[in-house]
C-alpha cells in the first residue's frame, strides 16, 4: 500500500515540476496563457489532442461501461473515428477564421460570426455547463483511482478534495504549456499501463483474447454486441451522431485547435488519429475480463472494475504505476478543462461587464471558484463516468447547428434564432436529465425503433425548430444580425 | 472533388449504415468489434487518399 501511494506521489511530483518549469518559459498574457501563442507544432498539438481523448473516461469509464452494458461501449470507438473525418474539413475553416480575426475562445467565434455579444454569453454559459460534468467525472475518476490504488487507505471523498485542490493549484501556477509537457509523461505512462493490462489480464485469466470472448459469450449470450433494446442499434447510431457533432463543440478543443501553427496539421491528424482509437481495444479487453473475473459489482461500482481486477492480479508496485497513469489521465485533461472554463468566464462574461479589468488576473482568480464548485458536485453526484460524459456531450452538441449554419456561404440564421435554439436544446436536455426521462417517456407515439434514441437527438430537433421559427419571426422585424456569412 | 467526398462517406457507411447487419469470431474478436476495428483502419486509408487528392495539401507543400 505504501509502495503504491509513493509511486503515485512521485508521478504527481513529476507532473507539478514540469508544470512549474514550463511556466518560466512563457509570458503570461491571456492569449498566450489560453492558446499557447499559436506556437505549438504538430507533435504538441497531437499530444494535446491525445491528452484530451485519453482521460479518466478511457481509463475507468469504458471498462465500467462494458462491465454494466457490454457492446454498447463500442460507440466510443465509432464516434471519435467519425469526428476525425469531419475534422478534415471543419477544423481548417475554424482555424483560418480565428487566425484572421485574432480570436481566442469559442465564444469569440460566435460573437464575430453573429455580430452579437449576447450570443457570446449564451455560448459561454452552455460551454461551461457542458464542461462542468466533464470536470466532475475527472475528479470522480481521480477519487476512485487514489482510493483503490491506496488499498482504501485514502477514502474516495478525501481523494476528490485533495485532487481538486491539486488541480486548482496546478492550473493557477501555469497554463497550456504545462498541460502539454505533462501530457508527454502521461501519454507514455498510460500507453504502457493500459497496454500491459489489456494483454496480461486476458492471458492470465482466460489464456487468450479469443478464449476471453468465448467465455463471455458462454456466460452472457450476445453481451459483446448491442444486446438490449435500451442500448440497441437505434441508441448506438443516434449516440454516435450526437457525439460526433459534439466532439469539436467543446470550448477546450476549440482553444486547442487555435494553437496549431498551420492548417495542414488538422488534415494530417485526420489521417493518423483514427488508428489511435485501436489502442482502446486494450481497455475493452480489461472490461470484458472483469465481467467474469470480478463478478458482483453493483451498477454504482462498475467504474471500479478495472482497478479491482488489477488489484486481484498484480503486486502493489504495479498498482502504483497504474494509479500514477490514472492520476495523470485525470489531471491533464482536468487542467485543460479548468483552464478553459476560467478563461471563458473571465473573457466572455466578466469582461463585457467590466471592460477595463485585468482579464488575465480575473481568469486566474476564477480557477479556484470553478474548482470548489467541481469538488462539491463530484462529492454529491452518484452518476457513472460514461453517464456524465453522455450528458456533457448532449449539452455541448446544442452549439453545433448555429456553428455549422454560420459556415454556409449565406447564413440563414440570425443571432436571436441561434441563441433561442441553443437555449431550447440545452433546456430540454436539462429537463429530461433532472427528471430521468427518455425519448420513450416524452414521445411514446413514435415507432418502436425510435423510442430508444439518444435524448440529444430530440434536443437537436427542438433546437433547429426554435432556431428556424425565431429567425423567421425576428428577421421580419429587423435585418439578421449576421453581416458575415462566409467562413 | 466528388471522389474525396465519396471516400469520406465510406467510414459513415461502415460505422453507422452497416450496423444493423453486423450486430463469427475474427482474430478472436466478436464480429461487431472486429467490424468496427476494421472500419477504423479503412477510415484511415480513406482519409489518406482524401489527403493525397486534396489540392490544398499540394499547394501548401509547394509553398
Amino acid at each position: 500500500m505504501i509502495v503504491s501511494l509513493a509511486l503515485m506521489a512521485l508521478t504527481l511530483g513529476v507532473a507539478v515540476y514540469l508544470g512549474i518549469r514550463a511556466r518560466g518559459r512563457s509570458a503570461m498574457s491571456l492569449e498566450r496563457w489560453a492558446v499557447g501563442g499559436r506556437s505549438l507544432g504538430g507533435v504538441f498539438v497531437f499530444l494535446l489532442m491525445a491528452g484530451e481523448i485519453y482521460t479518466t473516461t478511457t481509463f475507468l469509464g469504458i471498462s465500467g461501461f462494458i462491465y454494466g452494458n457490454g457492446g454498447a461501449a463500442y460507440y466510443i470507438l465509432a464516434y471519435v473515428t467519425l469526428a476525425y473525418v469531419v475534422s478534415y474539413w471543419l477544423l481548417p475553416v475554424l482555424w483560418r477564421y480565428a487566425k484572421e480575426h485574432g480570436l481566442v475562445s469559442q465564444a469569440d467565434f460566435f460573437i464575430k460570426k453573429y455580430n452579437s455579444r449576447g450570443l457570446g454569453v449564451v455560448v459561454t454559459v452552455i460551454g461551461v455547463a457542458g464542461m462542468v460534468p466533464f470536470l466532475v467525472l475527472q475528479l470522480k475518476g481521480l477519487g476512485i483511482i487514489v482510493a483503490e490504488a491506496s488499498y482504501g487507505a485514502v477514502p474516495s471523498s478525501v481523494a476528490i478534495v485533495i485532487g481538486g485542490v491539486l488541480l486548482t493549484g496546478y492550473v493557477t501556477l501555469s497554463g497550456l504549456f504545462a498541460a502539454a509537457w505533462t501530457s508527454v509523461v502521461k501519454d507514455i505512462l498510460i500507453v504502457i499501463v493500459v497496454g500491459f493490462l489489456g494483454i496480461y489480464l486476458p492471458l492470465r485469466y482466460f489464456g487468450s483474447v479469443g478464449d476471453l470472448f468465448a467465455a463471455v459469450e458462454a456466460a452472457r449470450p450476445h453481451f459483446a454486441a448491442l444486446h438490449t433494446d435500451n442500448l440497441g442499434v437505434s441508441w448506438y447510431i443516434s449516440t454516435v451522431v450526437v457525439s460526433t457533432l459534439g466532439f469539436y463543440m467543446w470550448p477546450h478543443l476549440f482553444a486547442a485547435t487555435f494553437s496549431a501553427r498551420k492548417e495542414s496539421t488538422f488534415r494530417k491528424n485526420a489521417v493518423v488519429f483514427p488508428l489511435y482509437q485501436l489502442f482502446l481495444l486494450f481497455v475493452f479487453f480489461v472490461g470484458f475480463a472483469a465481467v467474469l473475473a470480478v463478478p458482483g459489482l453493483s451498477a454504482g461500482q462498475a467504474d471500479l472494475s478495472l482497478l479491482r481486477l488489477a488489484k486481484e492480479s498484480l503486486p502493489p508496485v504495479v498498482i502504483g504505476l497504474v494509479g500514477g497513469g490514472g492520476l495523470l489521465a485525470a489531471l491533464v485533461p482536468g487542467a485543460m478543462l479548468l483552464n478553459t472554463t476560467s478563461a471563458l468566464i473571465a473573457n466572455n462574461v466578466y469582461k463585457p461587464l467590466r471592460p477595463g479589468a485585468d482579464i488575465g488576473r480575473v481568469a486566474r482568480l476564477m480557477v479556484p471558484c470553478v474548482g470548489v464548485v467541481t469538488i462539491y458536485l463530484a462529492l454529491n453526484d452518484g452518476a457513472a463516468i460514461v453517464t456524465l460524459l453522455l450528458l456533457a456531450y448532449a449539452l455541448v452538441t446544442q452549439l453545433a447547428p448555429a456553428l455549422l449554419l454560420s459556415l454556409l456561404p449565406k447564413n440563414p440564421a440570425n443571432s436571436w434564432g441561434a441563441g433561442a435554439g441553443m437555449l431550447a436544446g440545452t433546456g430540454a436536455i436539462a429537463y429530461l436529465t433532472v427528471n430521468g426521462l427518455t425519448v420513450a417517456d416524452v414521445a411514446p407515439f413514435l415507432s418502436p425503433v425510435l423510442l430508444h434514441l439518444n435524448v440529444g437527438v430530440l434536443a437537436l430537433v427542438l433546437n433547429l425548430t426554435v432556431l428556424a421559427l425565431v429567425t423567421l419571426a425576428t428577421s421580419r422585424r429587423a435585418p439578421a444580425l449576421s453581416p458575415e456569412g462566409t467562413a | 472533388m466528388w471522389l474525396r467526398f465519396v471516400l469520406a462517406a465510406v467510414p459513415f457507411a461502415l460505422i453507422l449504415g452497416a450496423i444493423p447487419w453486423v450486430n463469427p469470431y475474427v482474430l478472436g474478436l466478436p464480429f461487431l468489434l472486429f467490424w468496427l476495428s476494421l472500419s477504423i483502419v479503412v477510415t484511415s486509408a480513406c482519409m489518406a487518399a482524401v489527403y493525397r487528392l486534396d489540392p490544398a495539401n499540394r499547394e501548401e507543400a509547394e509553398q
